[in-house]
């Protein structure tokens, strides 16, 4: 198992500082959502977690080491990443893409071994794209071109994984269904699981450990229902909203305020 | 693109046991093989072709015999030894080494940036080979091997100034989305010092008297004609550096190709391998342009082509794709041409700029149409 963890990290595009001197662990054997508004820094805090940002100040350790201290393939065995937007190669079969999470597994003499096919298999198995596997990625639905994605970052068999907002552009199915894939991860392998998610509810719901982000600095953090109240969605996403327990999970839910469409009885929600 | 396995069927047998989804696995990759293959065989035979037939037909056994006499020191057949070894085969030989090695260079580039347009003689590499050697011709007077020279120092100079441009505020965009903005800055940033070269060799053509020109023009055109042993030995040496260096940089290309950020996360140190496929592939297109000229649309086409014949991003094929172009070209522009234009032989690369433009218009119509 390992831990991920973020100490006084500066993260900088050009001279503009996104994440200011932030400090936060990823626990371990658990989800982990990192919620906030647009442009709150989260995708850059991802990025600066995964290697992909180097820090302008401050560290990023794995088990205690600087991720950028390490070999790179050495360090992809124990942390993959589902950035937001991969790019599928024309014509590329879903599993010559899942294939493609061995690569660090591989070595420069070390080709394609049993080992490999084995962690395909899984891989394919568990996002239930078995049925899929020789089908091109390009003709694929959203819900399954997203399951495929996520077979390849589950074929590079890391203990923890980073996912960049894996469900923009699903449908609410959908949605649940990349959610509930990753918490049967998260439970059978025990993989430490970070994932920057925009849909708060969502997030609430899946999350054992929220991280709520505002302006590149860390507004709260701790169990969702702890930290996601009225106060916080106020603040972190400048909107008035009710929080009541969701029927479904128990788990906080958001019920926006918007200037329409409100009735006399709101107040009532809450009680 | 049709699928080329019904999608339930495997995948009920895989399920059942573990060794046959390790036939499965092998058997798409083993398909783009065999086209591979197929399209390696034609190469070969365009070869055969471009050396025993045409303007002096040679018979098989005749060749062996000139062949094994030339490296024996046996005896020679008037006339026909020294067509054979003197300009067919040299120039066969010259020919498919730079085809192979435009195709390379083209596909390289297509498949790290992701877009077809993104090949040496559309970025402007081509064009800095074409500047420089023109510019010898016409201010220095140099022919032969100082043009070479000067092509070859032309292409790797512009490709450091291209790469430089984009890689520029190569942040500034946010850095948020895929990665492939630093591509397109690149394509951006070569297109427009293609259209700043173009302008040189226009000027220095107006410049030039007449014959200059004509030697220029033959050499802007791209041609087989100066093809001899000490080039073809020259080419093969490069490539024995260079043919490595690709085959080094094709498992951390597969990974390139989706997307900066996965590649990233999958443990690939991004700005390296990009610096390295940059600089093996400017070296390919170099050479071959030293060699023969920036012969017109040959690294464009090659990795398209290839591409649709194999089903995918394919840098073998690309390279025999290369080298079917520039044989086939040549044949067509030494023997048949000469039959439909009262005996003028044109220089290959009329033919691959003529044939190729067409092509590449079907190719664009058609993936349109796939997409659709």
């Amino acid at each position: 198992m390992a831990v991920l963890s973020a100490h006084d990290l500066t993260l900088k595009y050009d001279q503009r500082c996104v994440v200011d001197a932030l400090t936060a662990e990823i626990p371990e054997g658990k989800v982990t959502m990192i919620v906030g508004a647009n442009a709150c820094g989260k995708s850059t805090l991802l990025r600066g977690l995964s290697r992909l940002l180097k820090p302008a100040a401050g560290v990023v350790t794995l088990d205690g080491k600087d991720i950028h201290a390490r070999p790179a393939r050495e360090l992809a065995r124990t942390l993959g990443l589902l950035p937001q937007h991969p790019t599928a190669p024309d014509g590329i079969t879903v599993r010559d893409l899942v294939g493609r999470g061995r690569y660090p597994h591989q070595g420069f003499f070390r080709s394609w071994s049993p080992d490999d096919d084995a962690a395909v298999h899984r891989a394919l198995e568990t996002t239930e794209t078995l049925e899929l596997a020789d089908r091109n990625v390009d003709e694929l639905s959203g819900g399954q071109r997203q399951r495929a994605w996520i077979a390849m970052a589950l074929a590079q068999e890391t203990d923890v994984l980073l996912l960049d907002e894996p469900t923009t552009y699903l449908d609410l199915a959908h949605q649940v269904e990349v959610l509930d894939l990753v918490t049967d991860l998260n439970r059978k392998r025990g993989t430490t699981v970070a994932i920057v998610l925009h849909d708060l509810n969502l997030a609430a719901r899946y999350a054992d450990h929220v991280i709520a982000m505002k302006a590149g600095a860390i507004v709260a953090i701790g169990a969702p229902k702890k930290v996601v109240t009225e106060k916080l969605v106020l603040d972190v996403f400048g909107l008035e909203s009710r929080v009541i327990a969701d029927p479904i999970s128990g788990t906080p839910l958001i019920i926006p305020i918007g200037r329409h469409h409100t009735t006399a009885n709101e107040l009532e929600l809450v009680s | 693109m049709k699928s080329l396995a019904p999608p339930s069927k495997p995948s009920a047998e895989m399920a059942l046991d573990g060794n046959k989804s390790r036939k499965h696995w092998r058997e798409l990759p083993s398909r783009a093989l065999n086209r591979t293959g197929l399209l390696a065989a034609v190469a070969v035979l365009m070869f055969a072709v471009y050396v025993l037939l045409g303007s002096y037909t040679v018979t098989i056994p005749d060749f062996f015999k000139i062949l094994v006499a030339h490296l024996t020191g046996g005896e020679r057949i008037p006339g026909a030894s020294f067509i054979v070894m003197e300009n067919k085969l040299p120039r066969a030989v010259v020919g498919t080494l730079i085809g192979a090695s435009f195709g390379l260079a083209g596909g390289l580039f297509q498949t790290m940036l992701r877009n077809p347009l993104a090949s040496p003689d559309v970025i402007g590499i081509s064009y800095g080979a074409s500047a420089a050697a023109v510019t010898a011709i016409v201010v220095f007077g140099a022919s032969g091997a100082a043009v070479s020279g000067a092509a070859l120092g032309g292409a790797l100079g512009v490709a450091a100034v291209i790469y430089a441009i984009s890689r520029g505020g190569s942040l500034g965009s946010g850095g948020g989305n895929g990665g492939n903005a630093a591509g397109n800055r690149l394509i951006l940033a070569g297109v427009g010092i293609a259209a700043a070269l173009h302008a040189v060799v226009s000027f220095l053509m107006t410049r030039a008297d007449i014959r200059t020109a004509a030697d220029a023009l033959v050499w802007l055109n791209g041609s087989l004609n100066s093809a001899n042993w000490d080039r073809a030995g020259t080419l093969s040496l490069a490539l024995l550096v260079l043919v490595p260096a690709v085959i080094a940089l094709a498992g951390p290309l597969r990974i390139l190709e989706l997307g900066d950020d996965a590649a990233a996360g999958l443990g690939i140190h991004v700005g390296v391998t990009r610096l390295a496929v940059v600089v093996t592939a400017v070296a390919l297109a170099a050479v071959a342009t030293a060699a023969a000229g920036p012969v017109a649309f040959v690294a464009f086409l090659a990795g398209p082509i290839a591409r649709r014949f194999t089903n995918k991003a394919s840098l073998p094929a690309s390279a025999f794709v290369g080298a079917l172009i520039v044989l086939a070209a040549d044949y067509f522009a030494a023997n048949i041409a000469p039959l439909l234009l009262d005996g003028t032989v044109l220089p290959v690369g009329v033919i691959t700029g003529a044939l190729g433009a067409p092509f590449l218009l079907w190719l664009l119509v058609t993936a349109n149409r796939k997409d659709a």
